[in-house]
């Protein structure tokens, strides 16, 4: 992109733009938000909407030999084209000049405003999207008091089926067309079409076929209204009930930055959220979905010891007693630590120092592995192995996991500790082999095989109810954040870490998570110099992996030929 | 040049200056090439082919002839849009989609003197450098599709399309491609997206200028059939004579179509500017009908607006502003636009005393609105409201305000689409409006109001309200 | 965009002639094979005389798109009927200077005469057939002989100044 600025004149203050910068977001720039509804910047720009429609002007073009008028300021006078221009497609011009707010700018938005609703159903206090819809918010802003229309509005399908978990209102469409714009240009799976014309217009799949790309749920979040909603959020809650944390996405090394919309402590839904360098404005519906568990009955709400073959549910000072007492009988050498690539940053540091304290450097942790999907999917499907390898200071973090297997096979590892892994069925490790173990110490959210086999169980906060930092698949560091509480007596894993070291001694005034994040910053100079304000919603980059993602480098190609804003 | 008979009864009318039409209606005529060509067929690609193609172009700027598909941009000066640093390839499209209301010339062109058209498109082509070229042909043309067909196989037979035309090195293929019934593809973006198998929903202008990013986003000239036959005849006389027919600014002959309410309906091919209105009307059509009054005319397709009969318009000449009537009015471009229409496609629609006005704007509204493409939003959702409200009207159940809302819907299309649809549809409805609203506002009842506000509505403000 | 097609097309019998008379107007596309659309539907149409789900999706398969974005083209233009027309389709042109000229009185003598019932006609379905099969009718908008009006098409037949709407399908009887 060119760094040559033009001067633009906005609602009469000059401002100074990047030559090639939309007007719509040269406006967004200056505080002068122009309301838009096909617009998406990371979509291509069909100006279908006529939402954004907007005064412009330039300078007058001189007669030869005659040279312009110049204000105090230096710029030249400018006049006034009578049509309208839409200001998400056009780019900004030496000297041009934009009304945001002006009669004709606010006669073409209520016109506009005024046809959209006109065919538009009223059924606002039955839509989902009420809340977070923008024709009503425009309309509240923009649109006539009393509606003129007289007539009956146009017929369209309600409730179509066009996908496992998307649902189409066709009479609430307003034919952006943004949705179909994703599947085509982001999502390479065009099933989505128009068909009939004029006002009878409908979106539609074909029949016989489906919207069932992983990536299909992205399209309810950019439909502006109530025409696509998501089978599993629709009817479920109110959107204006719902609390929003901003955290990151732990289903793979990608770390999709997400909005999770929650109620007491109840995981409603959640949504990607902006971050070009990471997810951009999507995420995977597996991801996304991937919360029901959370509130499952399987839960594990207090610290279990096992007495006679049989688990007790008992206070932490209890547990942990019993886990510290057991511990220091056996020598830094009999013991193992297995680790989760789902913890984050700072609770791998407690489970360093944990490590420390036993005196054992057999530590290793579980790999979780797919098919990268080409997208956002990263073929690690762990979020933090990079934090893993980074704090550790592993090479290969899982290299150690047969060691381990072996040496409890061996009966060199007696005392096992497993933090915040399934290592039954996400390492392959057998019940059998983790009886040849005198002490099994696990944490988890889930009760779970692992649990089963273990002599005292920790319950674990899961990733929605603790906050830390990760380092995704290209290197950079994110921040995790608590969305809801933990069920019951449930502990962040670095709370328990630190509760455990204090039990077995080696107590360290830590008490928050920011103290740890501190810690690493004077541990590792990676982190040296850094604030968690500095991390921020969007994170930084931390580390060289040499690794992209690839919906990311389409993208940035496609913002560099122009076909994107970005 | 052969004296030239014409079929009975189909001669043309004295006023006429017969040039583009010289073949249409002529007794012993056919659409073969040896028919073509024993009349000097193919003689101005050839000449055409000598010259440099910048200087053809440069003969159809001189000869400022302008685009007779219905906004009358000059042909020369859209060719010289193309990028001068291009390296993609270039496209030219003949939009033979004659698809304005009122319009039936191209219709004749192609049905009866096909290599007319297809000689002037080689001649473009060789000028803007274009290899391969496409008509767009309307579905409901399916003979003229046909005809077209055999004609250029013909050509390509005698060596004036193919590879190295003439031994020149100048390769062209142009092939016929067939609409499907929308009007929208007469838009040149439109056309476009459907030539390339898309629903044809036009494009936005910037950045997509057909001379720039036309075609597979290459540089493409989209330019009418009767305009591309004008190029033929422009490199016979050459430019600076070719200029000399018709007025200044508006060169050249055109084809007026009239239908409607005249006793003799039909196509008249005249000098642009030389002959009125009323000569039109009254003279080479035969008049009205015996005891009829000029009610209104739509001058340049269903999309002009419509002049009123009797109306005086003010309009500038030389440096003074003088009164003329609409029987006065010159058939040019530059007056009709100053009387605050335009001379559009040619398509001449003449309405008397004997037609309501409601029913026409009512026929007109249905029109546009079953033709919207439906892309964007003033035009989609507008064009139907529009026509629902006529509809009531035709129907004697207009309610007070519905003419004002009629208008005011039509203004919230003009000037805000994607494409000129919008004015091709709200024009009509403010031009109706504007000159006849009081018959129009005489069609509302006001007994009527109440009972057909939507009922929906109703009950959903009802909901929202609880 | 990937366009590929990847689905399996029902049953369609294309003869021999009617496929190479396609793939040779898919040549005159040299730059995108998706060019070709209209002219593979229109060879498609008149072969069978509309068409149906199964000619969208070989359609689609023929020229390596997704159903969805042949059916878009499908339904855009009333030129294309997804139902089938009668043995004589006849199209009457309902625009002004027709209008004017007659062409609603056409309409309903055509009807008469041909014994068809426009009455369930809508924007979806805008053909009405007779219920022998034998004749269809629907209205056209501006078929470009303003000047000869009322006019319309039977098939591919064009027919001006038409007064006798028996006289008419008198033409056609076979």
């Amino acid at each position: 992109m060119s760094e040559e600025l033009v001067s633009v004149q906005i609602d009469g203050e000059w401002h100074q733009f990047p030559k090639g910068t939309r007007m719509i977001e040269a406006c967004r720039q200056a505080g002068r938000e122009v309301p838009h509804y096909c617009y998406h910047p990371k979509l291509s720009s069909p100006g279908n909407c006529r939402m954004c429609l907007v005064e412009m002007g330039m300078p007058p073009r001189p007669k030869p030999g005659e040279e312009l008028p110049l204000d105090e300021a230096g710029h030249p006078p400018i006049q006034w084209m009578p049509r309208p221009v839409i200001a998400c497609a056009n780019t900004v011009a030496p000297n041009m000049g934009i009304r945001t707010d002006s009669p004709l700018t606010n006669a073409c938005r209520q016109g506009v405003m005024e046809l959209l609703l006109i065919n538009h159903p009223l059924d606002c206090p039955i839509c989902d999207q009420a809340g977070e819809c923008s024709l009503q918010e425009f309309s509240v802003e923009h649109g006539r008091g009393e509606s003129r229309f007289r007539e009956q509005k146009v017929k369209k399908p309600k409730n179509v089926d066009i996908g496992p978990r998307v649902r189409l209102d066709d009479e609430r469409c307003i034919m952006c067309s943004r949705c179909i714009r994703f599947t085509d240009e982001i999502a390479d799976d065009p099933v989505l079409g128009f068909t009939d014309r004029g006002s009878h217009t409908v979106l539609t799949v074909h029949p016989g076929q489906q919207l069932a790309n992983n990536y299909s749920l992205n399209t309810v979040d950019i439909c502006p209204v109530g025409a696509l909603t998501s089978n599993d959020f629709r009817f479920q809650m109110r959107v204006w009930f719902l609390k929003e944390t901003n955290t990151i996405d732990t289903n793979c090394a990608t770390g999709a930055n997400i909005v999770v919309y929650s109620r007491e402590n109840v995981i409603y839904r959640i949504t990607p959220r902006q971050n070009n360098e990471v997810n951009s404005d999507w995420m995977p519906d597996s991801h996304r979905l991937n919360f029901h568990w959370i509130n499952s009955e399987l839960r594990l709400t207090a610290p279990l010891v096992r007495e006679n073959g049989v688990f007790r549910e008992c206070s932490w000072a209890e547990s942990l007693q019993v886990a510290a007492d057991r511990l220091r009988s056996y020598a830094g050498g009999d013991i193992a630590i297995i680790v989760s690539a789902r913890l984050t940053n700072e609770e791998l540091l407690m489970a360093k120092r944990l490590a420390a304290l036993l005196g054992t450097d057999l530590i290793a942790a579980v790999p979780r592995t797919g098919e990268a999907d080409n997208y956002l999917v990263s073929a690690d499907r762990n979020p933090n192995m990079n934090g893993v390898k980074l704090i550790l200071g592993l090479d290969d973090p899982v290299a150690k996991l047969g060691e381990i297997r072996s040496g409890l096979a061996g009966g060199t590892v007696r005392a096992l500790i497993v933090l915040q892994e399934n290592v039954i069925d996400d390492a392959g490790f057998t019940a059998e082999e983790l009886g040849r173990a005198d002490f099994v110490l696990s944490t988890y959210p889930l009760a779970n095989p692992t649990a089963d086999a273990s002599d005292v169980v920790l319950p674990g906060a899961c990733w929605a109810e603790k906050s830390g930092t990760m380092i995704n698949v290209t290197g950079r560091l994110q921040r995790l954040k608590r969305a809801i509480d933990g069920p019951g007596l449930t502990l962040e894993p670095w709370e328990l870490l630190r509760d455990l070291i204090q039990a077995l001694g080696g107590g360290n005034g830590i008490y928050s998570a920011d103290e740890l994040f501190k810690q690493l910053t004077h541990d590792y100079p990676e982190f040296a110099g850094l604030t968690l304000s500095q991390v921020g919603d969007l994170g930084v980059p931390l580390i060289e992996t040499g690794q992209t993602i690839p919906l990311i480098e389409r993208e940035r190609e496609r913002k560099a030929r122009g076909i994107i804003v970005g | 040049m052969a004296d030239i008979n014409y079929l009975p009864g189909k001669e043309p009318h004295a006023r006429e200056h017969r040039m583009i039409f010289r073949n249409v209606d002529r007794a012993g005529w056919d659409t073969s090439i040896a028919t073509y060509l024993k009349e000097g067929g193919y003689e101005q690609l050839k000449a055409a082919l000598k010259m440099e193609p910048k200087a053809v172009t440069e003969e159809v700027k001189k000869a400022g002839v302008r685009g007779r598909g219905g906004a009358g941009f000059p042909a020369g000066l859209k060719w010289t849009f193309i990028p001068p640093n291009n390296t993609k390839p270039v496209y030219l499209i003949c939009n033979a989609d004659e698809s304005e209301p009122g319009t039936f010339k191209d219709r004749y062109i192609i049905h009866q003197d096909p290599h007319q058209l297809i000689e002037g498109m080689a001649i473009a082509c060789f000028a803007v450098g274009a290899k391969l070229a496409y008509i767009y042909i309307r579905e409901e043309f399916p003979e003229g599709a046909k005809i077209l067909e055999k004609a250029i196989a013909e050509a390509r037979e005698k060596g004036f399309l193919g590879k190295n035309i003439q031994g020149t090195g100048f390769d062209l293929e142009i092939y016929v491609h067939r609409g499907a019934g929308a009007y929208i593809c007469g838009e040149e973006t439109g056309l476009i997206e459907s030539l390339e198998g898309k629903r044809p929903y036009p494009r936005i202008k910037p950045p997509y200028f057909p001379a720039a990013m036309g075609l597979y986003l290459c540089p493409t000239i989209v330019n009418n059939v009767e305009t591309l036959c004008h190029v033929k005849h422009i490199i016979q006389m050459g430019g600076d004579e070719y200029a000399k027919l018709g007025t200044p600014n508006n060169t050249g002959t055109r084809i007026l179509c009239v239908s409607g309410d005249v006793q003799k309906p039909g196509y008249f091919e005249v000098q642009v500017g030389k002959v009125t209105m009323g000569e039109l009307i009254h003279d080479m059509c035969g008049g009205l009908k015996p005891g009829r009054k000029l009610k209104a005319v739509i001058p340049g397709g269903s999309s002009a607006k419509v002049l009123r009969g009797g109306e005086v318009f003010k309009i500038k000449r030389g440096d003074a502003m003088v009164d003329v009537s609409l029987e006065d009015i010159p058939m040019d471009f530059d007056t009709l636009a100053a009387c605050g229409s335009m001379a559009g496609s040619g398509g001449v629609i003449v309405i008397d005393d004997s037609r309501s006005i409601s029913w026409v704007l009512n026929n007109l509204n249905a029109f546009y609105a079953h033709e919207s493409c439906g892309q964007c939003t003033p035009c989609r959702e507008g064009s139907l409201w529009m026509k629902k409200i006529t509809d009531r009207l035709v129907a004697g159940q207009g309610a007070p305000g519905d003419i004002d809302t009629l208008d005011s819907v039509a203004r919230q299309i003009d000037g805000r689409t994607i494409c000129a649809f919008g004015e091709a549809c709200s024009w009509p409805t403010e031009a109706f409006v504007a000159k006849f609203r009081d018959e129009l506002v005489a069609d509302t009842n006001p007994g009527t109001a109440d009972a057909i506000v939507n009922r929906e509505t109703l009950l959903a403000a009802a909901n929202l309200a609880q | 965009m990937i366009l590929k097609a990847n689905f399996s097309v029902m049953a369609l019998e294309i003869p021999s002639t009617l496929e190479q008379e396609i793939d040779e107007r898919i040549t005159h596309y040299p730059v995108s094979k998706r060019s070709a659309v209209l002219p593979v539907l229109h060879a498609l149409q008149h072969h069978f005389g509309y068409i149906s789900e199964e000619a969208v999706e070989w359609t689609a398969k023929k020229l390596d798109l997704l159903p969805i974005k042949v059916l878009e083209v499908v339904t855009f233009y009333p030129g294309f009927r997804q139902y089938a027309p009668g043995k004589y389709h006849i199209r009457v042109c309902r625009t002004l200077s027709c209008a004017m000229a007659g062409s609603f009185d056409l309409m309903d003598s055509l009807c008469q005469a041909a014994k068809i019932d426009r009455s369930g006609v809508n924007h979806h379905h805008p053909i009405a057939v007779s219920e022998d099969g034998k004749y269809s009718i629907e209205f056209a908008e501006c078929l470009a002989s303003c000047g000869t009006g009322p006019v319309c098409m039977v098939n591919d037949d064009f027919h001006e100044k038409v007064e006798d709407a028996a006289a008419l399908l008198g033409q056609y009887r076979d």
